[in-house]
This record gives C-alpha cells, structure tokens and sequence, in this order.
C-alpha cells in the first residue's frame, strides 16, 4: 500500500515538473519558430525584447492576459469556457509516458528508480498516447460548436473528419515498429532497438515516413492546418477565442507537436540510448532532446516551405493513399516478423514500395499539368477538380495582371 | 485498513459513472448529454483499471471516447434543428419506461446481494498497483485472441472483423447521398 | 471494502439508467447513446468476473480472461453498431426531416 502512495508522489512531482517544463518549452518554441520562419523569409523576426528578443514570450504573455476576453452573445457560455482547457489537459496528459530516460538514468538504486524520468511506465504505453490523442479533437470541436457561428461550426466538422480520419492510418503506420518491438511499452521499444542494434527507422522507413506525415496532420500544422484556414473560414474554431483562451489552444498545439516529435524519436530513432556512453551522467537526455529539436525544427520547416492543401486533396490523400499503404507496410512487416527474416528485408521492401509510389505520383504530377505551359505561353493553373463555366483563353493583358496579383500575395503571405 | 486509495478510487468513480449516465438521460441539452456520454465513457475505463484490464480501459478510451462519442457528435450538428427545443426530450411512454428500470434496477441488485456464489473478490488495490508497475494481462489477451495453435479465439476474432467489414459497407451505403 | 458485489451492482445500476433513456427518449441519437451506456455496464459486469476468476484457483489457463475477451468483442461490435444506426438516423432525417422516433411511424400497424 505504501509503495502505491509513494508512487502517487512521485508521479505527481514529475507531472508537476513535466508540467512546468512543456510550458516553458511552449513559450521558446513560439520564439524560435517565429525567428526560423523570419529567416525562411529573409526577415529578422523579433529581436528587441532582450538579447535575440529572448525576453519576447515573456512581452507576449503579458500582452495576452491583458487582452479582452470576448464571450460571443450565441455562445454557449459553460462549453467555450472549457473547450480550451481540455485542448491543453488533453496534450499535456499525452506525454506523461514519454520516456525522456531508461529507468536507470540517475543509477541503479530503488530510489534512483523511483525517479525516472518519465511520469508513468505503462504496460500499454503507446496505446495510451494514441488514445489520449484521439480526445484531443474534443477541445476542437467544442470550440468550434460552442462558438455559435457557422464558419467556427465548420472548421470543428472539418477537424473532426481529418483528426478521425488520419488516427486511423497513424495507428496502423506504427504496428510495424510494435510487431519489431513485441511490446506497447515505450521504454521496453527503446530498449528493443537498442537490444537489437538497429533504430527502427532502418527497419521501417515505409512506416516512419507515413507516421510522420499523419503527425503532421494530427496536430493540425502546415500544410494540413485546414481547420483554421483563414481564407475560406476566417479561422475556423478559433475565430471567437481570444486573449488567453486563444493562448491556450496555441499551446495545446506546440505540446502536441512535442509529443508527436517525442514519439518519433521514441518508437523510430533509439530514444535516449547512445550505446557503450548510456552511463555518462546527463549525456543521454542531451542527446535525446538534440533529436527531438531537429523534429520540432522539421515541423517548422514544413509550414515555411509548403502551401496549405485543398479539403477533398486531404481526404483523398488520408483514404486512398495514406491507409492503403499503411496497412501494405503491416502486413508486409507481419510477414518478416513471422517468418523471421532480418530486418533489413522489410526496410527494402518499404524503401522499394516508397520508391513505387513516388515515381507514380511524380508521373500522375506530370501528366496532369495543364497542356497549354508548353505551348503559347498561356498558363491555366487550375486543379484538375476545379471545374470552369467556359476553358476559354484568358485575353493576353488579364493573365499578366492576374500572375502579377497573385505573386504580390504571395509574397505577403 | 479498509480504506485505501482504491476503494476511496472506486465510489469516486462509481459516484461520477451514475451521475453522468443519469445526465446523459436526463440532460434536454443533446450536446451536453453527448459530452456527460464521454464522461462516462472514461469513468467505466477508470472501471477497468481497478480491474487489472488496462488494455480494456485504453480500448475503451480509444474506441469509444475517441470515436464513437465523435460520432454521434457528428450525428447531433448534422441533425441539429430536427427536435424542438421546448418540447419534452421524453415520449409519452416515460413513466412506464421507469417503473421498468427501477423494478429490474431493485431485482439485479437482490439477486446480486443474496447469491451465494461466493466468488473470490477482486483485489482492488492489488490491480491499481500492477497496472502502474508494468504487469498486465496484455500480452495474455494477444495470445488468446490470435494464436493459431493454444486455447484461443481466433475463429471469432475474424468472424468480428467480418462484420465490422460489412459496417463499414453497410454504413457507407445508407449514408451516401443518392 | 470493494467487492465484486460492489462491481456488480454498480453495472447493474448504470444498465438500468441506460435501459430507462432507451425506453423513453424520443430523440433517436438520444436512444443510441443510451444504448452504448447500456452495452458499457455490461462489460463493467463481464471484466470484473474476469477479475475475480483471475485469483481463482479452479479457473483454466485460458478461461481466466474470457471476460476480457468478450469485453472486446462487445466493444467491436458495439463500434460497428453505432456506425451502422448513425447512419440510418442520417438517412432518415435527410428523407423527412425528423429524427423523432415518434414520427418514424410509416411501417407503423
């Protein structure tokens, strides 16, 4: 009995410093993400408030708590009060079974590991993350109905489809490293990789590529971050939120990108393990977090580098493309495993499979772009989907204004 | 010491189980009552794990609060002005429909409190402590669902992957617009 | 102390409330979700028996988490069931408007 009270303790000081320490990391990450996108873009991004403007979270902070909270008149009061709040408990419930450590990071002794650095070591870890993930579409939703407007109602409906669409192709994407592993327990697939000598990835390229790109469109972020699409629903489920409830749905989806990028390293890329240097005294949380930045630093990446896509490209995308391969990566992973081939024969299998699609989409991108580029010098650059009144040529002097006009948005955006 | 974290665990879940399937009834607000079903979604998977069935409780969330709960959210704002909101959420019928309940509410706990099938309890406390060690039954429940060869339930498992099969296409076909 | 008695009058209890919602709601997307309430207090039932034969010695090697089993497949099929009447209540509503199972009455005696 005591030892369960003890471990309530403990759980609940490392949540506390868990806690503590993704907030934090929220309010850097808001920094650096706004100074790597200035670079992207040529700009200097925020640098007066203290030295590199590290003092800026800070500024925003303030200027956020002191902002109007606006309570729309058709709003339901009690449900937009806490949509918010269950976006942030449900991200920050997510990484209690991350392990930033193996379960002797601090030494060998009973009190040693009972101070691990991770909250909770569950016997069904990965599922639990998936699982708690898959309220975080809640918050979303609620937000978005409680608002009482139709744009927030519709960028609610549309997150709700794509997050339920995509669990479904995240959650087979990963049965590959789960069949390798033989575990659901995030330390014991850290430790199955180191066991066997190989970070996943190697064995599942396949699955980790579609892993990642059903990440991405699980936190919502560029170029899947159709809820809140500004041209066509102002800003989706956001539209009504401000001041610090606004804040709080930023920070649910910096947290989430933590996690995701958390899991990646954990279940593809070895976690902390470094081999024969797991002994050396912090090395292994240096090394882990240096693998979680350089996610983080690719989810930045993507929204720098690539445009927002259509709704019906999303779902297509989700069901015709994203689950059937999922499920060919498993079943193909299923085999290695039970036929006990290495595992460098499902890698190949997943990297020639990659290799397959790719050239098919390069040769699909190629015969789908429109006839006239090569030709007169008329450039139609519809979408295949977008059906026009009348394919007429446009009047020489119209195209040049419309090219213009749209790269002067563009470089505004 | 009969007071321990697990039963104090237990009536904290069992008194937020009834209450919020009672609001779910009673709530004439369908959004709401849709949110309390979520709540009693995660309390009955708060059930589980003081059963030593963590993988059930992660399913439960997984399944239900994740989709199903989604769902049937869908379903309300997709029918959203189908009931009046002044009318009664109930039928005419409702009294008979609580004399039902409460009658077979009163027989199930008798016979549950006169049995005499004096099965071993479940040890509570013992189960919240496994569950957070790393024990667990999950690797048991993979054997007995899939192994070909041992004591298991593969021919059902497949015969209910059948059917979700047929769901799907099912469901896809009466939903589709003609 | 909890018991399996205090599991069991427990599911019995949340069945009982879902039981009155089925029969008494006229809101068709309110019945199902008393159903669902219903089907969880059946498993409440069924994995706390797993539990208690889990320390029970007469028990086989396999029999042991035949309620968990069964808790699974409940929840499969109840997954199936929800999609498969959410969409004929859309169905419904897009043919006459009302999801009011009071006024779906055309094949009615």
């Amino acid at each position: 009995m005591s030892d369960l009270a003890w471990f309530l303790v403990g759980a609940l000081v490392k949540s506390i410093i868990a806690i503590v320490a993704l907030l934090t990391a929220f309010a850097y990450m808001t920094l650096i993400e706004r100074r790597v996108i200035a670079r992207f873009q040529r700009r200097v991004g925020p640098n007066r408030a203290g030295p590199f403007g590290v003092f800026q979270p800070v500024a925003d902070a303030l200027k956020m708590a002191f902002k109007e909270e606006i309570l729309p008149t058709r709003a339901s009061r009690l449900v937009f009060l806490i949509a918010p709040a269950i976006s942030v408990v449900v991200a920050l419930t997510a990484f209690a079974v991350v392990p930033l450590g193996g379960p002797t990071a601090w030494g060998n002794s009973s009190i040693a590991r009972a101070w691990a650095p991770y909250v909770a070591d569950l016997n069904v870890g990965v599922l639990y993350i998936f699982a708690i993930a898959s309220l975080a579409v809640y918050g979303i939703v609620l937000a978005g109905w409680s608002s009482g407007n139709h744009y927030s109602l519709l960028g609610a409906l549309r997150s709700a489809a794509q997050m339920v669409s995509y669990e479904v192709s995240i959650t087979l994407a990963i049965a590959g490293v789960l069949m390798f592993a033989g575990t659901l327990n995030m330390v014991g697939i850290v430790q199955a990789q180191a066991h066997q000598g190989i970070w996943f990835i190697l064995a599942q390229p396949l699955g980790f590529l579609l892993y990642g790109i059903a990440a991405v469109a699980e936190v919502n972020r560029a170029p899947f971050d159709l809820p809140e699409a500004e041209q066509e629903l102002v800003a989706g489920y956001l539209t009504e939120f401000s001041g610090l409830r606004w804040s709080l749905f930023q920070m649910a989806e910096y947290i989430n990108m933590i996690t995701a990028s958390s899991v990646v390293v954990t279940l593809f890329f070895g976690g902390w393990t470094l081999g024969s240097l797991d002994g050396v005294f912090g090395l292994p949380f240096i090394w882990y977090f240096i693998k979680v930045a350089v996610f983080l630093f690719i989810f930045i990446w993507l929204r720098a580098t690539l445009p927002r896509i259509r709704y019906d490209q999303l779902m297509r995308f989700g069901w015709q493309v994203l689950l059937p391969l999922s499920v060919l990566n498993a079943l193909v992973t299923a085999a290695v495993v039970a036929y006990g081939l290495p595992w460098w024969v499902s890698g190949a299998i997943g990297l020639a499979i990659l290799l397959i699609v790719a050239g098919a989409f390069y040769a699909t991108a190629r015969r789908s772009q429109p006839k006239a580029k090569r030709g007169a010098g008329q450039v139609m650059a519809a979408p295949t989907s977008v059906r026009l009144v009348a394919d007429a040529p446009l009047p020489r002097s119209v195209d040049e204004s419309q090219t213009t006009s749209v790269s002067a948005s563009a470089g505004v955006k | 010491m009969s007071l321990n974290i697990a039963t104090v665990a237990f009536y904290v879940i069992a008194i937020v189980l009834v209450g919020s399937s009672l609001a779910v009834v009673m709530l004439r607000n369908i959004v709401h009552a849709a949110l309390f079903l979520a709540v009693v979604f995660g309390a009955a998977a708060g059930v589980y794990v003081l059963l030593n069935a963590e993988f059930i409780a992660i399913v439960q969330v997984l399944i239900y609060a994740g989709a199903v709960t989604i769902l049937v959210l869908f379903a309300i704002m997709l029918t959203q002005n189908a009931m009046s909101r002044t009318s009664s959420p109930f039928s005419g019928q409702a009294w008979l429909a609580a004399i039902i309940s409460v009658a077979l509410a009163a027989g199930l706990i008798f016979t549950v409190g006169s049995s005499q099938m004096a099965l071993a309890s479940p040890n509570a406390s013992a189960n919240l402590a496994n569950a957070i060690n790393g024990g667990g039954t999950v690797a048991r429940i993979g054997q007995l669902l899939y192994s070909p060869f041992d004591y298991s339930y593969v021919l059902p498992f497949e015969i209910a992957s059948v059917v979700l099969l047929v769901a799907i296409i099912g469901a896809i076909v009466i939903g589709r617009e003609e | 102390m909890v018991t399996l008695n205090s599991f069991l009058v427990l599911g019995a209890l949340v069945f009982c409330i879902g039981l009155f919602g089925a029969l008494s709601k006229r809101n068709a997307v309110a019945i199902l979700m008393s159903i669902e309430i219903m089907l969880n207090a059946v498993n409440i039932t069924l994995v706390a028996y797993a539990s208690a034969f889990q320390s029970f010695a007469g028990a086989g090697h396999g029999e042991r988490l035949t309620g968990q089993i069964f808790a699974i497949f409940i929840i499969t099929v109840a997954a199936a069931e929800a999609a498969v009447a959410l969409a004929m209540i859309i169905a419904i509503y897009r043919r006459r408007s009302t999801i009011d199972v009071g006024q779906i009455n055309l094949m009615r005696w």
